[in-house]
This record gives structure tokens, sequence and C-alpha cells, in this order.
């Protein structure tokens, strides 16, 4: 009679073998990471919480002075501390999400050396945290273009709006998705992670964040543009919410292709690098 | 008990190979040069002058080839020096990194304790803490949920489990952090010299608990140690590891034993102490011992009831009567000291070298592995006892018993001393 055993450790697994049930088994120290995530922030400092929007407020703020006023950048007619507030608020969800799940490997090499647990669960309980972070912040936005629109300012929230909560996640996860693949590859190669911080900057030019899709006239470059598979996603938020910006389809069925695929690379790089990190990192 | 339905762990074949060297330039770029470099047939450009290239079949075997069943409920300790791969089977075993080769076959929910407090984050408050590293360690909310009363208790930390951990000492840390780890509901334990923390009362405290979770539980307990005495307490199976190997395989004394017997260094035949320090600038003024020989043997193993004889060279700087040698011996693994009475046996004239021989009854000795170091008493002119010469060396002697008589005398459970009969006094 063959022995049923709990586990099995062999040198290689199996590529597709990626062993989800376990992280499901886990869900609780994703939840206490998240918690422990909010509660470490900002302890000792004096503002405390009101870090989690003082940020974008005033990047929002910069954006405006540079971008609208001194550059005279279009906002599509609507506010423009909205459409650059929207804009941050939602390119802060991709891009910390990035670049906080990108450190896996190098940030958790001690813990991770110690004790086992699916390698997943950190980088999933940062990609929760920056959702978590960002409903705050977009729950201020919330709140500011309410205050906006009763006095008086002209914007219209159409129905794409009720496609948010499906952005947001495929924000989340595409963050989440090149966040692993450059940790597995950082594990190695330490030249990723001095990319990722000018890496990201980078992205945000290519991005609709300061500016609007709209004011680009070339087509060539508008499909440029909507190829980076966060744009659509960005102006499908400021659409929604604002009536801004295009809402490109097309190009968001691409994005959620590339998202799908991205994802699944990483979680399979990831799978495979886990298991000897220790020996090589 | 060999029913398969009755192991916990089954290990076949297990490697692990390192290669040597640094891995990889660090840099994609370093790597790629290297790569190019050595294409072209010249020299790497990263490597140091003088360094040698690594090539693939350079590689260090830090397991190699472990065979181990482990049944349910043992608790099995595994000895070795640095460097025998004690800490890499380990790692395995809680797959925090892969094997090479072979596999490892585990029953039942597994936890392990490589370090005292994984995960710990200083900001959070003990509780919070508790719920944490309970997690990390596998445990659900829930079960952490019913536990956490005990676990306080047992960290003896109640006054401060609001406080964040940082403001915690060290040794309340630890206590913490074992606390939660003891209370880990897992068939199967491994510790990695985790019971070194905290006070001597946590200590046992910490030990009593694995035992008695062993004991009433069945848990399957391993546990790597250089405390020979915590393995005594918590073992009953103890393996040996050497250079990747698994050398012996039994009970808790003789696998100690082959431990400490290999040592790195044999006992040595005859000493020379003309170099040797002297703790103090006055040690040597008076007498010098120059050397030290254990006569007629070519191994300082003494069965039980011959008499140990040796020889002991003195260079005398001064006159000095009466001398007095001091032997304090000291066991191996347990530092229990023991010393013989004083008997003068010459008197030196300044500027003569000796050498005087000794006979010396050492059947009180219980069978093990002891060492010394040899000092020279005198009485000064007011009569106090002075140490004149103590060199800085330990001598090793092994004491084999090879007809036991009644019961054979063990170290750890009997002590190193047998003391005479206890004499019936006849009415």
């Amino acid at each position: 009679m063959e022995k049923q055993w709990t586990a099995v450790i062999r040198p290689k697994r199996k590529l597709l073998d990626l062993n989800l049930k376990e992280l499901w088994q886990y869900r609780d120290l994703i939840w206490l990471n998240v918690g422990r995530n909010f509660k470490t922030r900002y302890k000792q400092t004096v503002l405390g919480p009101l870090w989690f929007v003082i940020q974008p407020l005033f990047t929002s703020v910069i954006h405006m002075l540079v971008f609208g006023t001194i550059a005279g950048l279009s906002t599509d007619g609507v506010p423009r501390y909205l459409f650059y507030l929207i804009g941050s608020v939602s390119w802060g969800l991709f891009s910390s999400c990035l670049s906080a799940t990108s450190e896996t490997f190098t940030g958790n090499a001690g813990l991770f050396s110690k004790v086992y647990f699916p390698r997943l669960v950190s980088p999933v309980s940062t990609a929760i945290t920056q959702i978590g972070n960002f409903l705050i912040q977009f729950g201020l936005y919330l709140i500011i273009s309410l205050v906006f629109f009763l006095s008086g300012n002209k914007f219209s929230v159409t129905w794409v709006a009720l496609l948010t909560p499906l952005i947001v996640l495929q924000m989340a996860l595409l963050g989440l998705g090149l966040g692993i693949i450059i940790s597995s590859l950082t594990t190695k190669y330490r030249d990723l992670q001095v990319f990722v911080g000018f890496g990201i900057t980078f992205l945000m030019y290519l991005s609709p964040v300061v500016y609007s899709s709209r004011s680009i006239k070339s087509h060539g470059l508008y499909t440029a543009l909507m190829l980076n598979p966060v744009s659509p996603l960005l102006e499908l938020l400021r659409h929604g919410w604002l009536g801004a910006g295009s809402t490109p389809w097309m190009f968001w069925g691409i994005s959620l292709i590339v998202t799908a695929v991205v994802l699944f690379i990483g979680v399979l790089i990831f799978n495979k690098i886990e298991k000897n990190f220790l020996d090589t990192v | 008990m060999e029913n398969e339905k009755d192991i916990a762990i089954k290990i076949e074949g297990l490697k692990k190979k390192y290669r040597l060297g640094t891995i990889g330039g660090g840099t994609l770029v370093g790597d790629l040069q290297s790569f190019w470099a050595r294409k072209r047939g010249k020299q790497d450009p990263n490597l140091k002058i003088g360094e040698k290239a690594y090539e693939k079949n350079e590689t260090f075997m830090a397991l190699d080839g472990i065979d181990l069943t482990i049944y349910k409920g043992e608790r099995i300790g595994i000895i070795g020096h640095n460097g025998a791969g004690k800490s890499t089977l380990l790692k395995i075993l809680s797959r925090v990194t892969g094997p090479t080769d072979g596999a490892v076959y585990i029953d039942g929910r597994m936890s392990s304790m490589l370090e005292v407090g994984t995960g710990f984050n200083r900001e959070l408050t003990g509780r919070e803490n508790i719920y944490l590293n309970g997690a990390i360690l596998g445990m659900t909310r829930a079960e952490v949920n019913s536990k956490i009363e005990q676990i306080i208790d047992f960290s003896e930390c109640r006054q401060f489990i609001d406080t964040p951990v940082k403001r915690y000492s060290s040794g309340m840390y630890v206590k913490l952090a074992f606390a939660v780890a003891a209370h880990l509901d897992s068939e199967i334990l491994i510790m990695d010299e985790v019971l070194a923390v905290g006070d001597m009362a946590f200590q046992k405290k910490c030990l009593d608990k694995m035992n008695d979770v062993s004991r009433t539980e069945g848990r399957t307990i391993l546990y790597v140690s250089h405390n020979m005495s915590t393995i005594r307490q918590l073992c009953d199976r103890c393996v040996v590891m050497e250079h990747g190997k698994i050398i012996f395989d039994g009970d808790v004394e003789n696998a100690i034993s082959i431990y400490s017997g290999n040592s790195g260094f044999e006992n040595l035949v005859s000493y020379d102490f003309t170099k040797t320090p002297r703790p103090h600038k006055r040690l040597g003024d008076g007498v010098f011992i120059t050397d030290f020989t254990f006569a007629e043997k070519d191994k300082a193993v003494f069965e039980r009831r011959e008499n140990m004889r040796f020889s002991v060279g003195i260079d005398a700087k001064k006159s000095i009567n009466d001398l007095k040698l001091l032997f304090v011996i000291k066991s191996s693994d347990i530092k229990v000291g023991v010393s013989q009475t004083l008997e003068a046996f010459a008197s030196v004239t300044e500027g003569k070298h000796y050498s005087f021989e000794f006979e010396f009854d050492i059947s009180n000795l219980a069978p093990g592995r002891y060492f010394f170091t040899p000092n020279i008493v005198a009485c000064d002119n007011l009569g106090r006892y002075m140490i004149y010469d103590h060199p800085v060396c330990d001598i090793y002697f092994t004491v084999i018993d090879k007809h036991p008589e009644g019961i054979s005398l063990i170290a750890s459970r009997h002590g190193n001393v047998m003391l005479n009969p206890i004499k019936y006094i006849e009415k």
C-alpha cells in the first residue's frame, strides 16, 4: 500500500505546480501582513495616517502648477486639480505595486532564509496593501470631486465609472506581475533594482498621467501610447469619473491580455526562483 | 517500528551541491562580460588577480547522500561539527532551500524554528506579534486565538503584552518568540539550537515543554545543537554528521562519545610547554614546567583499572621546597571539575632540570574523555599555597571500561566520579 505523504521535497518542481491551494491556506498570514503594513507604515510620525493622502494631494498641486499653469497642457475642459489628482492616485496604485513587490526577495531574504511559507504571500500582501492605500486616496478624491461639483465646476461622471473595481484590480495585478518578474530576476542581477526607480518615472511619462491623450494629434503616437497596458486603464478611469479622455476599448482588451500574460509569466518565474533563491541572492 | 505507517520523515539520497567562488558577478553587465570573455578564450575581466576561475565542476557537497528514516514520536538529535551539513539538512527539511538530488517524504504538518522570533515586527505590540509570528509559522488565526492566553502565560510577558516589542529587553523578546513556537500544533518540530535562549529557568521550562509535547502528544522532534546536555535531556536518538554524511545513527550516549572523540584532534601523548603562554608573568618564575609525557602509550587512552603513568619535566629557577602537583580535571562536555589531593613530591634547587615520574589512580573516573591543566603548587614562607607554574594547555585523556562490573558507569547519568563504596555497618 502506498503511503500518503503530506509533503514531498524534490530537487525540481514541475513548471506548472503552482500550489495556489497552499497560498489559500496561508490567507490569515496575508491579512496579518496587510494589517502590519498599515499599522507600522507611519508609526512615530507626527501626521500619522494623514501621510496616506498628503502625497497625492501635493503631487497633484505640483502637476497642476508645472503641467497645467506653466506648460499650459489641456485637461479636456475638466477641473485641472481633479484631472491630475485622479491621474496620480491611479498611477500611484500601479507604480507602488510594482516597486514594492519588486523587492520581495531582496527585502525579505532574512525572513525567507529562516522559515517556509508560500513566498507568493509576500507580494500578494503587498499588492493588497497598495489597493487599500489606493481606496483611501480614492475616497479622498471622491470627497474633493464632490466639493468641486457643489461649487459649480463642470464635469460628468459616466457609466464607465462602474468598471472601476475591475480596472483597479487589473492595475494592481499588472503591477504585481511585473514586480514579481523583476524581484525574481534581481535575486541574481541587482541592476534591475536600480532600473526600477527610474523605469517607473520613465513609464509615467509614457502614460497619460500628466497630460490628456486627446492632446496627441498623431495617430501613430496615440497607438503607441495606448499599447502601454497602463494607459487604457488611466484613460477609462478618467473618462468614468470626469468625462475627460477617451474610451479605448480595443486597447483595453489588449491591456487585459498583456496583464494576464505578465501575471502568468510572473508567477511561473517566481515559482521557479523561490526554491533556490537563497543560494544566489 | 518498521511499519511504514509510523514514518514521519523519510529522507532518500539527499544531496546539496554548492558552487564554489562567487556566483555571478552580481550584475547583469558583469556576467555578460565574463561570458563574452570566456567565449573568446580570454581571461575573465571580473576575476581578481591570482584568483582561480572556478569551473562548473568545482563544487562543494554540503550534503552528500543522506538516508534517514524518522518514526513518529521520536526525538532525534543531530550533532556534528561546524560545516558538517546539519543546518543545510534542516534548511532543506524546512523547505527554505531546495535539494540538488534525492527526496524527502514528510507525513504530518511540520514547523521549523531555525531562529527564534522570525518575522517579528519591532513596531507591533507583543500581542500583534504573536498573531503575526504564529501565522508565519503556519498557524491560523483561529488556532492562535484558542492559545493566546497560554502563550502569554508561557512567555512571562503578560504585563508588557500590549507594548511594542522594540521596547522589550532581549530576554523578553526571545521568551515571547519561543512561547509562540512552543505552542505550535504541528506533528513535526524542527529546531536549530533555539533552546539557547533566555535565562536558565526559562531554558529548563522550554526543555520541559518540548519533552512534554513529545511524550504526551507523540510529536516528532528534530533538534540540532552543540549543547550536549540539552541533546541528552531531549533526545532519544541521535545522528552524528560529518562532511555531509551521516556517520552514526543510534543511541544518544554513543553518538556523543563519537562526536567528542572526533573533535578534530587526537589525545596526544606528549606535550611541550617551553613556548606555551602562562596566564601571569609571575608563573614559571620559580619552577617552569617544560614538558609532560604519558608513559608507555601511543594514545592517551586508559583502562579504568590501570594506573595513569606520566612524567613531568621541570626547570628550577629558584630553590623551592615540597613541590606539589595539582590537576584540575574537567570533562569534555559537562564542566564538572575534579581535583586530586595534594602531596609533596620533591624539593628543587635553583638552576637544575628535573624529570619526575608519577603514577595516578583513575579508577574513580567514569568512562569518558577528560582534560586537565597541570599546576605546580608549593607553600611560600608564610605557609600560603601558591601556584608556581600553570601552562595554558589542555592535556586530554580518555578513560574506557573494558569489563564493567555491576552497573556500567555513564557520565551523564551517574556523574564523572565514583566515590568509594558505601559501607554497611554490622550490628
